[in-house]
C-alpha cells in the first residue's frame, strides 16, 4: 500500500509512523500539510505530535490546512484514514470523527505503556486481532480525556462505533486502568462507515521487538490486509 | 474580508468556557487551591480561555458577525466549549508589531 | 551617540590610572554586573570610556555565564582530547565524537538553575530550549535529553512548588519538540532550598559531513537572524545568572523568559534540514542565548578572527521604542544566527519561509577585527572582537572548608551498628527517601519514547538509544554525588565520574565522552573555590582512567540563597558506545532460578564505606564519614560489565550507589516483579554490608550455566566475584536479617513521590 504520512507544523511521530510501515515493507511518504492533493495514495496516517503547538485547542488549527480537504476526500471514497494522538485531536476538530480531546483528568501528560481492550475485530483496523483481545500500545498525551454528549456516546456504543479502551491487562475496566478520564474508557472510535479511526495510544512506539512491544502492527496489518 | 471603504477600529474581547456538562478537572483543581488557601466559601470554580481580538469593520453589526463566525469556527469548539462576546469601538492601540 | 573616530585597536596599557576614566556609579556597574576594576580594565583596553552599548556588551561578555572567569584557568586539568573527539572544549555550541560509520555524536549540558529558582515552569522549560539550540547549531538532530534536577526537602511547600513546576516545565518544552527525555536524576538536599538546581543535556547525531562550526566566516558573509521577534524579554539574564539569588530576586522576574517550544520545532526543523540539504549556502550556524545577539555574534566572529557590524533597526521587533541597548542585550528565545554565503541570502531566506519562519539580513562579517553596532547611521559600539571575549579570568584563594574537614575525618565505626531487628524498617525508610524512591512520577511526565528509539527506557541505570543506520548504539546518563563532593571534592568528583562510567558499563555501554555543569556557590569564597578547583581535578582525573575526554560543558557560579550556599555539584553527562542496541542490559532481575552474583568487594564492608551515605543521613541525619574510590577497580568493573554483557553472559546489570547493596537488591527485584534470596556472612558491621556505599560495585544476575564463565571473566578482569543468592519467590531476603515482601518494598519505593507531590 501506498500511505501519505502528513505532517502539519509541530508534528513528530510522522518518522515514526513512516519506519513502522517501510518496516513492513509498505509505501510511506511523508506530506506536508499544505499540500491539497492526496491522489495516488490509498490511504492517511494523520500522526502524534503538537501541530500548531496546541495553541487554542489540540489540532484547532491544524484542521484548516489545506491537507485536509483532500483527507476529507479520501475518506469520502472509503480509503481508511488513521490518527493517532494529535491525528485523533484533529479528526475530531475537523468534524471527521464525532467527540473531541480534554486534558487528562491528572492535569498531567503522561507517557506509559497502556492496555487497550479491541472492542470488536470484524473491522478493517482490528481484523487481525481476536475480539476482546487485550494489546499493549504506548500512549503520549496531555489531552487525551475524549468526551462527547450523552446522545453522542449511547449512538457509538450501539453502533459498534467503539475500537479500543482502556482495560487492566486482564482486559477489565476500572478507574484506575483508565489513564485519562476518558468517557466510557474510550481510547478510540470510528466513523459511521468504519474507515477513519482515531485513537490516543501510539501502534507505532510498538511495533518494533527491539523496543519492547510489537502490538501495534496487529493494526497495521489489519490495514493492509483490507485495503491493501 | 477585502478593506475597502471607511473601517473602523474595535476590540473583542471573546470568554470562551466549558460547557456546563462538561468535567473541568482544571476548575477543580483551582477550586480546591483556594480552599487550602482558606477561602473554603468557594463553591465551584470553572476555568476558561480569555481572547482578545482587534479588528476593523464596517460598523458595529458587522465586526459582531465576524467575531461570533470567528467563535463558530476556531475560537471554540462548539463540543465542549460555549463563548460570549464583548465588543467595543476600540481606543486602545492593538499590541506587537514592528516599527 | 556617535563616537571618536580614533583608533580603536587593541592597546595593552602598562600602568593603571584609574582617575583617567570617567567616573561610573555603583548602581550602573551593579546592573551590569561589572567590578570598578573591571571597568577600568575595559576602559584601558578600549583606552577610552565605552560607551553604553558597550557597556551593556562588556558586561554581558565578562559574565560568569558568558566568560567562565572563575573556571577557565581551570580547565587545562580536563583531559580533552582522544581518537573520536572532533571538537576542542569549548570551541563550539556542543562537543562532537566520532562513533564510528561516518557518526557523530554531539552533546552538552548546561544549567538553567537562577530562572527556575524564579520562575519553575518558564525557566525549566527555557533551559531545555537553550541546549537544544546547542546541539542543532552543531548541524545534529537532536535525539535525548537528560534532566539532573536538585531541590530542596520535598515537605516544604515551597520545594514542592519548584519541583512540579519543574518537571511541567521540563515536560512542556520537551514534549512539544518531539526530542524524547530518557534520563536524569532527582536529589533533595536542604542545601538546595532556595536555589534549585537545574540542568538540561541533549545529546545529537549527525553526519559527520554535516558539522557546522558556530564560526562567522570570511569579510563579506551576510548575518542572518531566524526565528522569534525580538522583545526586552530576559534582559540582563546572563548577568543574573552570575550573582546570588536574595529576596529581591523576585522582583527581577522580566530577566525570565517565556519559552515557545512550537516555534523551537520550527527553527530546529528548518535549521537541521538546511545543514543536510545545503551545507554549501553556510558558513556558519549560532545558538543565540545568555547575552542574546552580542555573544552570538560576537562569538562567532571571535571563532572567524573577524570583526562584524550588525544594523539594530534590522532586527525585527516584538515591542515598540526599543533602544540598541535593549535589541543588542534581549535574550528573546527560539532566535538563530546564521552565516551565509552573500549569493544564497534569497535561498535561505526561502528555506525559512518554508517553516513559516523569518530569515533577515542584521550584519555582515568584516575583517576589520570590530564588533561594530549601529543605529541607523549612528554608530554606537565599534570595540575590539578579542577584547570583548577576553574576560578577566580570576584564580582566588581557596581554603578547605574547615566543618567538612572535620566531617569527613568522622568514623563511622563510631556509630552504633543497625539492629538485626530494624533491618527490615531500615531498609523500607530508605527506599522511601525521594533521593532513592522510585522517579516514575517524574518520567512518567516526560514522552521518553518519540523518535522509536529509545530501547532502554528511564528509570535505568542508563538510557540507551538506537540511532538509526549506525551498528552500535548510545547509552547516556548524568551523576552528580553533591554530598560526597562537599565531603571531599576530589574524591566525590571521582565518584560522580565512576558512577556514571559504572551506569552506563550496567546497560553494557564504554564510556567515550563526558559533559560537565559545574554548579557552586560564589566562588570568591576560599572555601567555595576549593571545592571547584578540586572537584575540577578530581572529574579530570577520573576522566583520564576512563579515557572519556571532556568535550563540552557549562558553568554556573553563585549558587547560593538567604539559606547559604547549595552543595557543590558537579554534574556528569556521561556518553557511552554499545555495540549493538540488542545487546542492552537491563537493572530488573528477569527469571526465576538466576543466579544473583556481587562484582566487586563482597558482602561483608568497613564501617567506612557509610561515607557520605544516603544511610547516614536518613538514619543519623549526618552528612560525614571518608569519601573512598578507586579508580584502578573502577575502570576494571566498568570493562568487566562491557565484556560480561556483549558476550552475553547477564541477564541484568545494577550498580550499587545510594543506599548500596540492599537497595541495588530491592530495585532490581521491584523492576522484575522477582523476589530475591541472598545468602553469606555480613561480617562486623550490618549497616556497611547492607547500605554500604563503597564504589566499584554490581549486581548482576545470570543463569545458572554461565556463571562458571562469568567469574572466569571477572577474574581476568580482576574484579571480585561472589555468588550472592537466587531469583525468586515474592520476598526480599537478605542474610536472614531482611525479610520483606516484594510488595512493600515496591509501596515503599514507587509510592513516595506521588505522596509527596500528587
Amino acid at each position: 500500500m501506498r500511505f501519505a504520512v502528513v505532517a502539519f507544523p509541530g508534528t513528530w511521530s510522522d518518522w515514526d509512523c513512516i519506519h513502522a510501515l517501510r518496516d513492513l515493507g509498505q509505501q510511506a511518504e511523508r506530506v506536508w500539510h499544505r499540500e491539497s492533493d492526496l491522489d495516488g495514495y490509498d490511504g492517511v496516517i494523520l500522526p502524534g505530535g503538537f501541530s500548531y503547538g496546541d495553541h487554542l485547542r489540540c489540532g484547532a488549527i491544524a484542521r484548516f490546512s489545506p491537507v485536509m480537504q483532500a483527507v476529507s476526500r479520501l475518506a469520502e471514497r472509503g480509503r481508511p484514514v488513521f490518527g493517532s494522538c494529535n491525528g485523533f485531536q484533529i479528526l475530531c476538530e475537523a468534524g471527521l470523527l464525532p467527540g473531541a480531546l480534554l486534558r487528562n483528568h491528572s492535569l498531567q501528560f503522561r507517557c506509559q505503556p497502556q492496555y487497550v481492550r479491541v472492542e470488536r475485530a470484524d473491522n478493517g483496523f482490528t481484523a487481525a486481532c481476536e475480539g476482546g483481545q487485550v494489546l499493549q500500545l504506548p500512549i503520549s498525551h496531555g489531552e487525551g480525556a475524549y468526551h462527547a454528549a450523552p446522545d453522542v456516546l449511547r449512538e457509538l456504543e450501539e453502533t459498534g462505533r467503539i475500537l479500543f479502551r482502556y482495560c487492566d491487562e486482564t482486559g477489565a475496566l476500572s478507574d484506575d486502568a483508565n489513564p485519562n478520564g476518558s468517557l466510557h474508557d474510550i481510547a478510540g472510535v470510528l466513523n459511521a462507515q468504519g474507515n477513519v479511526l482515531g485513537m490516543m495510544p501510539h501502534p507505532e512506539r510498538a511495533s518494533d521487538p527491539l523496543l519492547g512491544g510489537t502490538d501495534g502492527n496487529l493494526l497495521w496489518r489489519s490495514i493492509i490486509e483490507r485495503w491493501g | 474580508m477585502g478593506s475597502s471603504g471607511s473601517f473602523k477600529s474595535f476590540k473583542a474581547d471573546v470568554y470562551v468556557t466549558l460547557k456546563r456538562t462538561v468535567n473541568d478537572p482544571q476548575g477543580l483543581t483551582i477550586r480546591g487551591g483556594l480552599h487550602a488557601l482558606g477561602f473554603e466559601s468557594v463553591r465551584a470554580v470553572r476555568a476558561g480561555k480569555f481572547v482578545e481580538v482587534w479588528l476593523e469593520a464596517e460598523d458595529e453589526a458587522e465586526a459582531r458577525r465576524w467575531v461570533a463566525e470567528m467563535g463558530d469556527q476556531l475560537l471554540a469548539n462548539p463540543v465542549i466549549e460555549d463563548f460570549r462576546v464583548e465588543l467595543r469601538a476600540d481606543a486602545e492601540e492593538a499590541p506587537g508589531g514592528g516599527e | 551617540m556617535a563616537l571618536d573616530h580614533r583608533a580603536l585597536g587593541l592597546i595593552v596599557p602598562d600602568m593603571t590610572d584609574a582617575d583617567r576614566w570617567p567616573q561610573i556609579d555603583d548602581e550602573t556597574l551593579a546592573q551590569i554586573a561589572l567590578s570598578r576594576d573591571e571597568y577600568i580594565r575595559a576602559c584601558e583596553l578600549l583606552d577610552r570610556a565605552p560607551t553604553d552599548v558597550e557597556l551593556g556588551m562588556i558586561g554581558a561578555l565578562w559574565s560568569e555565564h558568558c566568560g567562565y572567569k572563575h573556571t577557565r584557568p581551570l580547565f587545562h586539568h580536563f583531559p580533552t582530547e582522544g581518537e573520536r573527539i572532533l571538537t576542542a572544549l569549548g570551541d563550539e555550541n556542543a562537543g562532537a565524537i566520532d562513533i564510528g560509520g561516518g557518526w557523530v555524536a554531539v552533546m552538552k549540558i548546561e544549567s538553567h538553575n537562577h530562572p527556575s529558582a524564579i520562575e519553575p515552569y518558564e525557566g525549566a522549560a527555557t533551559g531545555v530550549g537553550g541546549i537544544v539550540r546547542d546541539i542543532f547549531a552543531m548541524g545534529a538532530q537532536p535525539v535525548a535529553l537528560l534532566d539532573s534536577l536538585r531541590f530542596g526537602p520535598l515537605d516544604d511547600a515551597r520545594n514542592r512548588r519548584l519541583c512540579v513546576g519543574v518537571v511541567a516545565g521540563i515536560g512542556g518544552y520537551g514534549n512539544c519538540l518531539g526530542i524524547p527525555t530518557v534520563g536524569g536524576e532527582l536529589v533533595v538536599a536542604p542545601e538546595y532550598a532556595g536555589n534549585p538546581l537545574v540542568n538540561a543535556m541533549c545529546l545529537g547525531v549527525a553526519r559527520r559531513e554535516q558539522l557546522i562550526s558556530a564560526t562567522a566566516g570570511p569579510a563579506g558573509s551576510k548575518l542572518m537572524l531566524v526565528g522569534a521577534d525580538t522583545g526586552r524579554d530576559g534582559l540582563h539574564g546572563a548577568t543574573f545568572a552570575s550573582v546570588e539569588l536574595d529576596e529581591s530576586s523576585a522582583e527581577r522576574r522580566p530577566a525570565v523568559q517565556v519559552g515557545n517550544p512550537f516555534l523551537e520545532k520550527l527553527l530546529m526543523d528548518a535549521c537541521v534540514g538546511l545543514v543536510r540539504e545545503h551545507r554549501d549556502w553556510l558558513e556558519g550556524l549560532q545558538d543565540c542565548g545568555a547575552a542574546g545577539l552580542t555573544s552570538s555574534t560576537v562569538e562567532m566572529a571571535e571563532r572567524a578572527s573577524a570583526g562584524i557590524i550588525i544594523h539594530t533597526e534590522r532586527v525585527p521587533r516584538r515591542e515598540r521604542g526599543m533602544t540598541p541597548y535593549e535589541v543588542m542585550l534581549s535574550e528573546s528565545q527560539e532566535r538563530m544566527v546564521v552565516s551565509v554565503k552573500p549569493d544564497h541570502v534569497e535561498d535561505v531566506a526561502a528555506w525559512f519561509a518554508q517553516w513559516e519562519l523569518d530569515a533577515t539580513v542584521i550584519g555582515e562579517v568584516t575583517s576589520d577585527g570590530l564588533a561594530r553596532v549601529m543605529d541607523h547611521d549612528v554608530k554606537v559600539a565599534a570595540a575590539p572582537v578579542r577584547m570583548l571575549t577576553d574576560a578577566p579570568t580570576y584564580e582566588p584563594a581557596s581554603a578547605r572548608d574547615p566543618d567538612a574537614a572535620a566531617r569527613v575525618a568522622f568514623d563511622p565505626a563510631t556509630l552504633p551498628d543497625l539492629a538485626p531487628a530494624a533491618a527490615n524498617a531500615a531498609l523500607l525508610e530508605l527506599l522511601a527517601s525521594p533521593n532513592i524512591a522510585s522517579k516514575r512520577w517524574v518520567w512518567r511526565q516526560y514522552d521518553h519514547q518519540v523518535g522509536t528509539n529509545t530501547v532502554v527506557t528511564p528509570g535505568a541505570d542508563a538510557a540507551v538509544l538506537r540511532i538509526r543506520g549506525v551498528e552500535q548504539a548510545l547509552a547516556v546518563c548524568t551523576d552528580g554525588p553533591g554530598r560526597a563532593v562537599e565531603l571531599d571534592p576530589w574524591a566525590g568528583a571521582v565518584r560522580a565520574v565512576a558512577e556514571a562510567a559504572r551506569n552506563v558499563g550496567c546497560v553494557g555501554a564504554r564510556p567515550i565522552a563526558v559533559t560537565d555543569c559545574l554548579n557552586f556557590a560564589n566562588p570568591e569564597r576560599p572555601a567555595i573555590y576549593h571545592q571547584l578547583r578540586e572537584s575540577i581535578r578530581g572529574m579530570a582525573d577520573a576522566c583520564r582512567a576512563f579515557d572519556a575526554p571532556v568535550v563540552s560543558g557549562n558553568a554556573s557560579l553563585y549558587n547560593e540563597s538567604d539559606d547559604g550556599p547549595v552543595l557543590p555539584t558537579p554534574v556528569v553527562g556521561m556518553l557511552g558506545l554499545l555495540a549493538r542496541p540488542e545487546l542492552a542490559v537491563r537493572s530488573a532481575f528477569r527469571n526465576e532460578g538466576d543466579v544473583v552474583l556481587l562484582l566487586g568487594a563482597g558482602l561483608p564492608q568497613p564501617a567506612s564505606s557509610l561515607g557520605a551515605s544516603e544511610y547516614l543521613a536518613v538514619q543519623h541525619g549526618l552528612s560525614a564519614g571518608p569519601v573512598d574510590v578507586d579508580l584502578e577497580a573502577e575502570r576494571a568493573i566498568v570493562n568487566c560489565l562491557v565484556d560480561a554483557v556483549e558476550t552475553e553472559l547477564l541477564q541484568s546489570a545494577h550498580d550499587c550507589s545510594d543506599g548500596g547493596l540492599a537497595v541495588a537488591l530491592a530495585e532490581s527485584a521491584i523492576g522484575g516483579g522477582v523476589g530475591v534470596h541472598v545468602r553469606g556472612d555480613v561480617g562486623e558491621r550490618l549497616d556497611a554490608a547492607l547500605f554500604g556505599e563503597a564504589g566499584a560495585r554490581a549486581v548482576v544476575s545470570a543463569s545458572r550455566d554461565v556463571v562458571a564463565e562469568l567469574s572466569a571473566l571477572a577474574e581476568k578482569h580482576g574484579v571480585p566475584c561472589t555468588e550472592i543468592g537466587v531469583v525468586g519467590s515474592d520476598r526480599l531476603i537478605i542474610a536472614d536479617v531482611i525479610n520483606v515482601t516484594l510488595a512493600e518494598a515496591s509501596d515503599a519505593w514507587e509510592n513516595t513521590l506521588p505522596k509527596l507531590l500528587d
